[in-house]
């Protein structure tokens, strides 16, 4: 069984303030590599065998209708064996 | 004047904004997300709350309910709509305005009484006002920082569809202290306070909110 995962980001421009207090709050547990964090959605979708094209462009299509908003987010769509 | 009055699961205002609608002057009729009915209302109010839990994005369900769609058509035609707080959120995801509402800056909660200045009287839900006028009604979001590209900032200021401004530091980190806007029609508006817990002294802080409705009553007569 196949998994098809679409990742949703917040468009680079719009303010993240989640990534913000996790990016604060890393430093006070001693972590200190990020210069600076975003977060995001995954969704997981599970799939009969490998995924057709057809499917993927399915997919692609709920990512834009639903999945994100094209007006404040980003998404791709890739397939995870 | 029949003003309908949606509820979703989650929703929390709908009581309230029915109060309103009836204190001004008007019908309310409950409308049911599940129904694809407008039972002949002659406009809409999509009322505050946390619609389907306000997963995924707030607003991105219900935005697909069975109600939205005659709804929808309906604006598109120039039926009045006004967005209250989740209804804000449903609008924006519904792109019937521009922009989107996400996550408060400082991540809090806020519930408070808020003042906002009214700068555009020619919507549906505006006219009662003054223009310029300050108004004191109750703000209580979590996901209300009004965001949208520069573009769209810019022609949001450019064409006066920006119909009430927050008054003094920013509550949320919406761009340009935004709280509310309208469509290019006028017929849609978005509003992120609360002018339905403000219509007498004795429930709210003021009676400041009335005006959203007596204004829509009077855009339905002419």
């Amino acid at each position: 069984m196949a998994k098809i995962v679409v990742d949703v980001m917040l468009k680079p421009e719009i303010l993240d303030p989640q990534g913000k207090a996790v990016a604060a709050a890393l430093p006070r547990l001693g972590f200190t590599f990020a210069k600076d964090v975003r977060q995001g959605k995954r969704f997981e979708i599970e799939v009969d065998g490998d995924p057709t094209p057809a499917q993927l462009a399915e997919v692609e299509k709920a990512a834009e209708k639903l999945l994100s908003n094209p007006v404040i987010e980003n998404f791709t769509v890739r397939v995870e064996k | 004047m029949k003003i309908g009055v949606v509820t979703f699961p989650g929703t929390l205002d709908d009581r309230d904004a029915a109060r309103a609608v009836r204190h001004a002057g008007g019908e309310a009729v409950a409308l049911w997300h599940n129904d694809a009915d407008l039972h002949g209302v002659d406009a809409v109010i999509l009322p505050g709350g946390f619609s389907y839990g306000d997963y995924l994005r707030c607003g991105a369900i219900s935005r697909f309910s069975p109600v939205m769609e005659p709804i929808i058509d309906a604006a598109h035609g120039g039926m009045p709509l006004l967005g209250i707080c989740n209804g804000f959120q449903v609008l924006a995801e519904a792109h019937l305005i521009p922009g989107a509402l996400t996550r408060n800056h400082e991540l809090h909660f806020l519930c408070r009484d808020q003042n906002l200045t009214i700068e555009n009287t020619n919507t549906s839900w505006t006219s009662s006002y003054s223009q310029g006028q300050e108004i004191l009604i109750p703000l209580k979001n979590g996901e209300g920082a009004y965001m949208c590209d520069d573009e769209t900032l810019k022609m949001l200021e450019g064409e006066g569809r920006i119909i009430a401004r927050y008054v003094g530091e920013n509550p949320n980190g919406s761009r340009n202290l935004i709280a509310g806007i309208t469509n290019e029609r006028g017929n849609v508006v978005g509003l992120m306070p609360h002018p339905e817990h403000a219509i007498d002294s004795l429930t709210g802080p003021s009676a400041d909110g009335l005006g959203f409705f007596t204004s829509v009553l009077k855009a339905l007569v002419k």
